[in-house]
């Protein structure tokens, strides 16, 4: 009976699964057109899947093995299953691989089972809690189905009675992998996921044979000389079709949640819950079936959202609240662990777009700020002419005067920032010390446009990078060297489409290059115990965590490491413009990042970018001193002959610990 | 804040309805400038004019006419898409050239729409910037003028109650009969942000007029402005309490007198005597 049952049964689910397909894919036709390479995505899929994505997942090893064996079990089980039990192909020979496929997908989703029987708070529960016994229903019922065709068991064992029960387990296994699959299931990210990996947006991202991908992380920039082109993102639909299928590939795995500044400050975000609801947006619908964490204070089945509808209300609520999106840092934590490779941030950007550019609704000192960039290209609104006021007794060789120089140094807008001045102050030091041959902008340098462009501001952002490229395109120099992440960013990763393609390096990166080619000395460290805070525009947006640590090294400092600390560093809170239009929560982001600094017991937290200093330094009562790492080299420069008379106080006799507590001091050469 | 309530001009209103009263909406004309940034000195929505704008915003039932006369370039076309951005479909644009004198321009753009309401900033951030303008076009059009609005509260029965802003955070209520011209400086609430996308697909529709030449800036000699020395007013004070109650205190004049049933050669005459011991007439 079984045998006519089968097949039966096979290819129904599987035609069910087929038209639940095209549904799914009518459902992200509905976003933009995207130029996307289909053939040769769907030939780097594997690869992306089996290399990338499992990068990212090994990073918890338990479930990369539960993982490992369910879907592997369950692939393997499927196609075999098909063959054997659906065509009644070699059913001899490759019954036993579906055995052992099987088994192999039931003992994962045992470990599956074990995860949910007290799910971490990051995990969604609803339909998910059921996935492990639906996988355990699918592998037991393929199992023993497979028994009697391997003669193992006699075909007339049991009776029809027993067949009949195993065929309803059967049909709730096929259900949930086939059916559900393409219906909207939990098992809905196995298929929008491989597909997802296929047609991603930055296909840059993934490595291939030749080697490591790049890290992709400009933002995109927006056709400004099209009327027609839509200022971002309003409506689901006014999303780009991958990433509609990026949001619909989510797992629910929290791992955003669990690492979002913003959420564990409180503030009304949280990364899992704003891809869901842009598939209820998607699809159309309410949020009230999210089973996960909702947003802090925010009670779920009070948005609902439409395909064609808009996210954020003018008024009253939609899909999304504007004060949502603008909880974002920016930080890429939960890109950065997403193993999906979801684009959070270049979803929340698009959507900010519409909000300033459309309604002209930026929150907070968000308006101000943008007005001031755009009338003098600061967002303090200073005097443009008092920019070089800070180094009035420096004497710093302007391009302008000097035309040529191997290393133009970017000051930033941190030059009107007093705190900011003493890094920079620092930073001349050293790359006199170094006999580098620099000079600076001065009064022609302007605002990077990080903050417009993170505020949503495209348009004053692109006025900014066309006038500071057309600036550099005057003078001609080797590299950049910027104290400020964000202008590292900016220059490197997001001026290359609008024309200024420059080799720009991080200060850190620079005096460790320095240091490695003989031009810079140190003098013992002798101060206590130091920690480095990972700044997200230099790590996660630019891979760069060696270099700071380097330099460390040489000064003879040994990192305490804070447990959020690489890849995984905390945000200072400090990105995105989020102290600008500083949306209220729970407790400040920088408070629990110098929390993270006091586990580790360092008296000196040492940090590479002006925003992380500002935000660090600006929390009370905390148990160490925020120093940029260009403040602890120029502290220890040693002058190479010894017979320079001005030697400085660290050249000295070793003093006692105490006394050699760092101490802010004037670092003028 | 002692609201005191007056109803000046309310005899020179014209009795004829203007077109927008017959639908209920409420016609207002807003007179925008291209602005001046104090630092940098870059074109840009002016901030009273803008201020101008929100306000017009704020009203109920309203139909909002941009207005700005003037010459159009580069840089005015970018400052006054300003304006648009704050949510404007288009705007009328009175083509002036550079030195003409836009009052006559205006009033008869005005005498044409008969807006009901006329909103302009108190002085404009380039020119001559006399604040003088919406005087000019209030006695050429003969409606009654009140400067330094912070609110209109409400518009009923063709009569606008208006919340004037006076020094040191006093307000007075005042009802004016419509047309009136109504000037906002800083006291008004601030402008909303002004939007890219809305700003660039804005209409500017120009539409020509005569253009009578301002006859004196010409024989002007112009000269940077200096900062005049203000008269201090010396605090002999014991106690920080009476320096707090001098500080804050209400500006009293001393030695001033309020002129009643006087002849206007009587009043002139008096304030020529004022402005001779000033010494602001010699």
């Amino acid at each position: 009976m079984l045998d006519t049952l089968l097949p039966i049964l096979i290819f129904s689910a599987l035609a069910l699964a087929v038209i639940g397909a095209v549904r799914r894919i009518r459902l992200w036709r509905r976003g933009r057109p995207a130029r996307v390479d289909l053939l040769r995505g769907l030939a780097a899929m594997p690869r992306r899947y089996l290399v990338d994505l499992h990068h990212v997942v090994a990073r918890d090893k338990v479930m990369s093995n539960t993982h490992v064996a369910t879907a592997g079990g369950f692939v393997a089980a499927a196609v075999l299953m098909i063959l054997v039990h659906g065509l009644g192909l070699a059913q001899g020979v490759l019954g036993w691989p579906l055995l052992a496929a099987s088994a192999a997908m039931f003992v994962g989703s045992l470990f599956v089972a074990k995860r949910r029987r007290n799910p971490p708070a990051r995990l969604s529960k609803g339909p998910w809690m059921r996935l492990p016994k639906s996988l355990m229903a699918f592998s037991l019922s393929v199992f023993l189905i497979t028994l009697p065709t391997l003669d193992i068991l006699p075909a007339g064992a049991g009776n029809w009675i027993l067949a009949l029960a195993l065929s309803a387990v059967l049909v709730w296994g096929l259900g949930e992998m086939f059916f559900g699959m393409t219906w909207g299931g939990p098992m809905k990210h196995a298929f929008a996921g491989a597909l997802h990996l296929a047609f991603h947006r930055r296909p840059e991202r993934f490595s291939t044979k030749g080697g490591e991908g790049n890290r992709s992380t400009g933002l995109k920039a927006l056709n400004l000389d099209d009327s027609k082109a839509p200022l971002g993102v309003e409506t689901p639909s006014d999303f780009t079709w991958n990433q509609l299928l990026g949001f619909d590939a989510c797992v629910q795995c929290g791992r955003c949640e669990a690492m979002c500044p913003a959420f564990a400050a409180g503030q009304p975000l949280n990364p899992k819950k704003l891809i869901q609801d842009m598939v209820v947006g998607m699809a159309g619908g309410s949020d009230a079936h999210y089973a996960g964490s909702p947003y802090p204070d925010k009670p779920i089945g009070e948005h609902r959202g439409h395909p064609h509808g808009p996210i954020v209300a003018r008024e009253g609520t939609a899909l999304v609240d504007a004060e949502t999106l603008w909880s974002c840092t920016t930080c890429r934590a939960c890109v950065e662990e997403c193993p999906m490779m979801i684009e959070h941030v270049d979803a929340i950007v698009d959507m900010r777009r519409f909000l300033t550019l459309e309604h002209g609704n930026t929150p907070g000192k968000g308006a101000e700020v943008l007005d001031n960039l755009i009338a003098t290209d600061n967002p303090g609104g200073f005097d443009p002419g008092s920019r070089m006021h800070w180094a009035a007794d420096l004497n710093l060789p302007l391009m302008r005067d000097v035309g040529e120089a191997e290393v133009l140094l970017w000051l930033g807008d941190g030059v009107f920032d007093m705190r900011n001045q003493r890094t920079l102050r620092a930073l001349v030091k050293i790359l006199r010390a170094a006999g580098v041959d620099f000079a600076v902008l001065g009064n022609e340098e302007r605002d990077s446009g990080d903050v417009a462009r993170r505020l949503g501001d495209e348009a004053t952002f692109q006025s900014l990078a066309k006038r500071n490229i057309a600036t550099l395109g005057k003078y001609r120099f080797q590299r950049i060297v910027t104290c400020d992440p964000h202008s590292f960013h900016v220059l490197g990763n997001e001026y290359g489409t609008l024309g200024g393609v420059y080799a720009v390096f991080h200060h850190s990166t620079y005096i460790a290059e320095l240091y490695e080619a003989g031009r810079l000395h140190f003098a013992p460290w002798k101060g206590g115990s130091v920690t480095y805070h990972d700044p997200c525009y230099l790590g996660r947006y630019n891979g760069e965590y060696e270099a700071p640590r380097n330099v460390l090294k040489a000064l003879g400092i040994e990192v305490a490491e804070m447990q959020r600390s690489g890849f995984r560093s905390r945000c200072c809170g400090g990105g995105g413009g989020a102290p600008i239009t500083d949306i209220p929560g729970k407790q400040r982001i920088p408070d629990m990042r110098m929390n993270d600094v006091k586990e580790t017991g360092a008296e000196l937290v040492a940090v590479g970018c002006p925003q992380c200093t500002a935000m660090l330094e600006g929390v009370v009562d905390a148990t160490a001193e925020v120093r940029d790492i260009a403040e602890l080299v120029a502290d220890a420069l040693m002058e190479r002959s010894a017979d320079s008379g001005d030697g400085n106080d660290s050249t000295r006799t070793p003093q006692p610990v105490a006394e050699a507590r760092p101490v802010v001091k004037e670092v003028t050469p | 804040m002692r609201p005191d309530t007056q109803v000046p001009g309310a005899q020179k209103t014209g009795t004829q309805a203007t077109g927008a009263q017959r639908d209920g909406a409420l016609e207002v004309a807003v007179l925008v400038s291209v602005g001046r940034h104090p630092v940098t000195g870059r074109a840009r929505r002016a901030d009273q004019d803008a201020r101008g704008v929100e306000l017009a915003l704020s009203l109920d039932r309203a139909r909002i006419t941009l207005l700005h006369a003037g010459g159009f370039d580069e840089e005015s076309e970018s400052a006054i898409r300003g304006y648009l951005g704050m949510g404007f479909p288009a705007m009328t644009l009175v083509e002036q050239p550079q030195g003409a004198d836009v009052i006559p321009a205006l009033a008869d753009k005005l005498n044409e729409a008969r807006p009901q309401l006329v909103i302009a900033g108190e002085r404009a951030e380039r020119g001559e910037g006399s604040g003088l303008l919406p005087y000019l076009l209030a006695e050429r059009l003969g409606w009654p003028l009140v400067n330094g609005l912070a609110d209109v509260e409400k518009i009923e029965h063709g009569v606008a109650t208006l919340l004037q802003a006076l020094p040191r955070g006093q307000r007075r209520r005042l009802q004016v009969r419509l047309p009136a011209i109504v000037t906002v400086d800083a006291a008004a609430s601030a402008a909303r942000q002004s939007a890219f996308g809305p700003a660039q697909r804005g209409e500017i529709e120009a539409e020509p007029a005569a253009v009578e030449w301002d006859e004196a800036p010409p024989e002007w000699n112009v000269a940077p402005a200096r900062k005049r020395p203000k008269r201090l007013k010396i605090v002999k004070a014991a106690s920080a309490r009476d320096r707090f109650k001098a500080a804050a205190a209400k500006a009293e004049g001393a030695g001033g007198q309020v002129l009643t049933d006087v002849t206007p050669e009587q009043g002139a005459e008096e304030i020529f005597k004022l402005l001779k011991d000033e010494g602001v007439l010699r």
